[in-house]
């Protein structure tokens, strides 16, 4: 579970003999000071992952929180069945269980991917 | 049945809980790792230390309890205790494991700096660790004499006295690996039995789980009653009496035992009042109103919302997220726990669904909650049946214990940051303190469908710390009055309707509907004035809110000051 996905890794070349800063001091001290640039970045992030959560939650909402008013409004797909299981069993009792499961991998993947891009936003500047 | 077997599995599963219990307090020092492991748990540990605390006696037994007596709408129990996870996922895992909290009213103090917001929060972490806890132990009781005739005190004490000693001993660097254990514990416990039980539905035909019939005795069946029961007759039934007289029940209402009544092969069960009688294929869909719930819509919607949403509210599932290492951490440990409960919940319904044909005379008794217990005897038999139930007894007791054990890891905290100093002596006071209060409840109050009570638990947090938590994280403009005023509301309404209903306050129609699921109206109506009275007083908003918030979101690689 913790090993599917690499941990991050610099590659540093001995080659330059330039004086480099060190990456992202200024957007780093922003941060950390809270100024104006400092408080944009940080909104932005936030902005992102809640955007990403809520998005998410609303496709769930909708799948899971549709079915009661799908069996109500059409109460025939209270009883048919598929594969010989009644459909709501099919669904409730099974089917849902890797749906979740496949929505939580890919906020994960999603969320650790806005993290990476701010991370790298923040060292380019 | 085989009382010894059951003996040595319960005896089994208390000794293994202390032994590791035991092995953890060696690694236990300072007040720190009482509390939280030293936040250095790694995911699939973590997370199997989550589910094994989260899978209580309302996963193991009341679920299927509860699909038995009142079918398909009860699958949304643990569609919603995934689901939740799934939201806590999306809302608060990360950032607040990034919060450096240790308890929610660490959140609400670190987020908010009010002290008196910080005191309700551990009024309410105090208030639902309780009111979660008694059910458990009154699982317990519930357990020890379905399956050894003790009497409903004995499992009860013997859960508190456990925990007590392993939490007070051990803290949570124990707590960790014993709950991980029990996960495992649990999940063999439940599904090893199944297997059987399927195979022996096989055998038996396959008979049809859902068909248009009544629940009826399936040969000449004994049904034990300790006390008097009011029963509906559906048809005119000749049964034997304990004193080995016959007596013919006509349809109607009835009154049966103390005592034992044998009902003849073929006799339709009648059942306990509470529980109205459906045939098969009512009660295998959604909506109609199977065992006499009414509005089932509504129902279905609250039940919906309160464990979705009050998942994240819960004292002991949010103490876990301090054990993670980091943010990233604590979103992976959320993932796993996701898949550990999705295979475990495929399995209650089951047991629901096979009790029907095997175990109908819980209908008759009322104690629904035993069906996960009564179907190996009645459907395996013999050594097996004793094996298999034995089994299942084990596993019900790592569930009493687990999530008892995790609940008062957080009350005691609570108790012990905010009424005692924090040293570990007073940790092991509080702990005292956190469990005699339940133990007491559970043993005066009446006992209410185990699962029912949990949902209420489920429907408080939802009130309450759900909307503190995903505000607090997402939202700058909450300030300490509207947060106050959020819980005061919140929590007030909910515990008024938990209260109510507890009490039998409503039993029919709309008032009964609303008071037993109350998150419809109590989330909605918190989340409105935790955001309302923050915008009434925003002047109020914490100067600080700004370095709050990158605490919360920066990722920890960025290596900010913290």
């Amino acid at each position: 579970m913790t090993d599917d996905v690499p941990r991050r890794v610099a590659v540093t070349s001995p080659r330059t003999t330039a004086v480099r800063r060190p990456p992202g001091r200024q957007a780093l001290a922003a941060l950390d000071e809270q100024d104006v640039v400092g408080e944009l970045l940080i909104r932005s992030l936030v902005r992102a992952q809640l955007t990403l959560g809520l998005r998410l939650a609303a496709v769930f909402g909708c799948l899971l929180g549709g079915l009661p008013l799908l069996f109500a409004v059409a109460p025939g797909t209270r009883d048919t069945e598929v594969l010989g299981v009644a459909l709501p069993w099919l669904v409730l009792g099974g089917l849902v269980y890797p749906a979740l499961w496949g929505g939580g991998w890919l906020y994960v993947r999603l969320a650790e991917r806005n993290e990476r891009d701010f991370v790298e936003l923040v060292e380019r500047s | 049945m085989n009382t010894s077997f059951d003996v040595a599995a319960v005896a089994v599963v208390v000794v293994l809980t202390l032994g590791i219990g035991v092995y953890g307090l060696r690694l236990a020092r300072t007040t720190s790792d009482f509390m939280v492991a030293s936040r250095a748990v790694s995911p699939l540990w973590n997370a199997s230390a989550i589910g094994g605390e989260y899978l209580s006696a309302a996963s193991f037994l009341g679920v299927a309890g509860l699909v038995y007596a009142y079918g398909a709408d009860m699958l949304w129990y643990p569609v919603g205790f995934v689901a939740g996870y799934l939201v806590l996922l999306l809302l608060v895992a990360a950032p607040l494991r990034r919060s450096g909290a240790y308890t929610v009213p660490d959140f609400a103090e670190a987020r908010l700096g009010s002290a008196a917001v910080r005191r309700l929060a551990s009024v309410l972490v105090v208030a639902i660790g309780w009111l979660y806890l008694v059910p458990q132990l009154q699982g317990a009781g519930l357990t020890l004499r379905a399956t050894t005739g003790a009497p409903a005190w004995a499992g009860a004490v013997l859960v508190a006295v456990v925990v007590t000693v392993n939490v007070a001993g051990g803290g949570m660097r124990s707590a960790t690996f014993v709950q991980a254990f029990q996960y495992w514990l649990k999940l063999t416990a439940l599904s090893v039995p199944a297997l059987f039980l399927l195979l022996a539905w096989q055998g038996d035909g396959a008979p049809d789980l859902a068909g248009p019939a009544g629940p009826v005795f399936r040969e000449t069946t004994s049904v034990r009653l300790d006390g008097p029961v009011l029963v509906d007759v559906v048809e005119r039934t000749v049964v034997v009496e304990t004193d080995g007289r016959d007596r013919v029940l006509e349809p109607g209402p009835a009154r049966l035992g103390p005592g034992t009544v044998v009902f003849p092969a073929g006799a339709e069960v009648p059942h306990v009042d509470r529980i109205e009688r459906s045939t098969g294929d009512t009660w295998a869909r959604p909506l109609s109103g199977a065992g006499g719930l009414e509005h089932p819509l509504y129902a279905t919607y609250a039940l919906v919302l309160a464990t979705f949403l009050g998942t994240m509210g819960l004292p002991h599932v949010l103490v876990r997220f301090y054990t993670n290492p980091d943010g990233a951490a604590a979103r992976r440990t959320t993932l796993v726990v996701l898949g550990l409960l999705g295979v475990f919940y495929l399995l209650p319904a089951l047991y629901g669904a096979l009790g029907r044909l095997y175990a109908p005379e819980l209908l008759l008794t009322g104690r629904t909650d035993a069906v996960v217990l009564a179907l190996p005897g009645a459907l395996l038999g013999g050594v097996l049946g004793d094996l298999m139930e034995a089994l299942l007894v084990a596993g019900a007791f790592a569930a009493f214990l687990s999530t008892s054990s995790g609940l008062l890891v957080s009350t005691a905290g609570v108790l012990v940051q905010d009424v005692l100093r924090g040293t570990v002596r007073d940790f092991r006071r509080a702990t005292v303190v956190a469990a005699v209060v339940p133990l007491l409840l559970a043993l005066a109050a009446t006992s209410l469908p185990v699962s029912q009570v949990v949902g209420l638990a489920f429907a408080m947090a939802a009130s309450t710390f759900c909307p503190l938590l995903v505000l607090g994280i997402w939202w700058r403009g909450l300030t300490p009055p509207g947060a106050a005023a959020g819980l005061v509301v919140g929590g007030g309404l909910s515990a008024a309707a938990v209260l109510s209903t507890l009490a039998g306050v409503a039993d029919r129609g709309w008032p009964a509907a609303l008071l037993a699921q109350p998150a419809a109206w109590t989330v909605p109506i918190a989340f409105a004035v935790m955001v309302g009275v923050s915008l009434a007083t925003r002047s109020r908003v914490p100067a600080g809110v700004g370095r709050t918030m990158l605490r919360l979101h920066a990722p920890e690689s960025l290596g900010l000051r913290r």
